[in-house]
């Protein structure tokens, strides 16, 4: 599998919000506006792009059954699986930390933008998803990791600006009262989805 | 008077608060339909709407959050006042995926066609706002039984809106409930088809946006601003 079929893929296929519902809660809750949609999103593509490829490494070489066999032969047999959930929350929940830190440290301008939202994404369900669908279909290498990583929070990243630019404009419509704010939104969005699955089985 | 007489009935009851005072079963019944965690705290979206195709497949996940839930809740209820509140939140985390693993390895060696079916969702309810949400609003600065309450009520709310949004969706998209062929085949024969949509991801966004509907029409108190 190429890099561009793997980033088209991930980005209109199997899209982390219209295909899989991943990342629901703050793209819910953050979608009032283009500008903070806009934000967020940007901060998802970073941190996904990020952490993938370490929980790829971590994957391949600490946890995966027969993945410390480079440490020791006698490690051959080890298989570690069991603990890649609370192993992959650790890493996420620490480079978030980091990565704001860094962040504050040497871009303020971007800290100022990015930097409400960087605490909010320890606990977006697309970030944790994104590194377990990556050890669920086991890609070659850490290539293909990253560029799946990156590719789906491009695809969040549309889904909220897109969201958000309806949400702008729907207020000055004339939206049945009890199903204003929440109730609307998740119908524009099941819509959406239908328009996404048109791009289902492209191959590039 | 009575003011001073129920003063000091408060102060006798203090010590020992009925286990089903009334506040604690407001606990109980409130997540379940006003202060609901799905659709009203819009918690917990992720889950619910990806593994609503099979009525099964959402009993085994409400029950899995039940479990998770009720054991996060207690254990940070218990330990509240030793977690220092700026790691609480890793602290949170490695305490639920703690409990997630268990789930998942029951569920590895019990229900091993279900457990495949809910792939990444098991794990993902590390991630599920539900349990970090209630840890942070309520089991942080709440005893232990309160908290286990409010978990059991909350799970609760979370697993009717699944189940229900299941039910609808295996009924209309395969015809079966549980698995059982419901719509007999004389209908087929007459030409009834199932509805194919039903199954796919997007109906799942507009069967919870029907739901918010009935309920807030209901209760007008809950409409929002646009």
């Amino acid at each position: 599998m190429d890099y561009i079929n793997i980033f088209v893929k991930s980005i209109f296929v199997d899209n982390m919000i219209f295909a899989y519902f991943l990342g629901m809660c703050s793209y819910l809750a953050v979608s009032k506006t283009v500008k903070t949609g806009v934000g967020l999103g940007a901060a998802v593509i970073f941190v996904l792009g990020i952490t993938v490829p370490i929980n790829y490494l971590l994957e391949n070489y600490v946890l995966k059954e027969g993945a410390l066999a480079w440490l020791d032969e006698e490690f051959a047999t080890v298989d570690l699986s069991f603990l890649s959930f609370i192993m992959f929350i650790a890493v996420i929940a620490s480079m978030v930390q980091l990565v704001e830190m860094a962040v504050e440290k040497f871009a303020p301008a971007l800290y100022g933008a990015l930097g409400i939202f960087l605490p909010l994404i320890a606990v977006n369900c697309s970030i944790l998803g994104g590194s377990l669908f990556m050890q669920e279909r086991q890609y070659a290498n850490i290539g293909e990791a990253t560029v799946f990583g990156l590719g789906s929070g491009v695809g969040w990243f549309l889904a909220i600006v897109a969201i958000a630019a309806i949400r702008e404009k729907i207020r000055y419509s004339n939206v049945p009262a009890p199903l204003r704010g929440l109730g609307i939104t998740f119908i524009i969005t099941g819509l959406m989805g239908i328009a996404f699955m048109s791009f289902m089985g492209i191959e590039l | 008077m009575s003011e001073t007489a129920e003063a000091t009935k408060d102060v006798a009851k203090e010590p020992k608060e009925p286990l089903f005072s009334a506040k604690n079963k407001r606990l109980l019944s409130d997540p379940l339909n006003d202060d609901n965690p799905i659709t009203i705290q819009v918690l917990g979206i992720c889950s619910a709407l990806a593994i609503t195709v099979q009525v099964k497949q959402a009993f085994v996940m409400s029950l899995s959050v039940l479990f998770v839930m009720i054991g996060a809740n207690l254990i940070v209820s218990w330990m509240r006042n030793l977690i220092p509140g700026r790691v609480r939140i890793i602290v949170q985390l490695v305490i639920v995926a703690a409990l997630v693993i268990l789930v998942d390895q029951v569920l590895k060696a019990f229900l091993y066609d279900v457990s495949k079916q809910l792939s990444v969702f098991v794990g993902l309810i590390i991630t599920n706002c539900i349990i970090m949400g209630r840890l942070e609003a309520f089991a942080l600065g709440n005893k232990a039984w309160p908290s286990f309450l409010d978990a059991v009520g909350n799970a609760a709310g979370y697993g009717w809106i699944l189940i229900a949004v299941a039910v609808a969706r295996e009924f209309f998209g395969s015809g079966k409930l549980w698995g059982v062929q419901l719509i007999p085949d004389a209908f087929y024969e007459f030409g009834y088809m199932n509805n194919g949509l039903m199954i796919l991801p997007p109906m799942a966004l507009i069967t919870v946006g029907i739901i918010i509907w009935v309920q807030r029409s209901k209760n007008t108190k809950l409409i929002e601003e646009n």
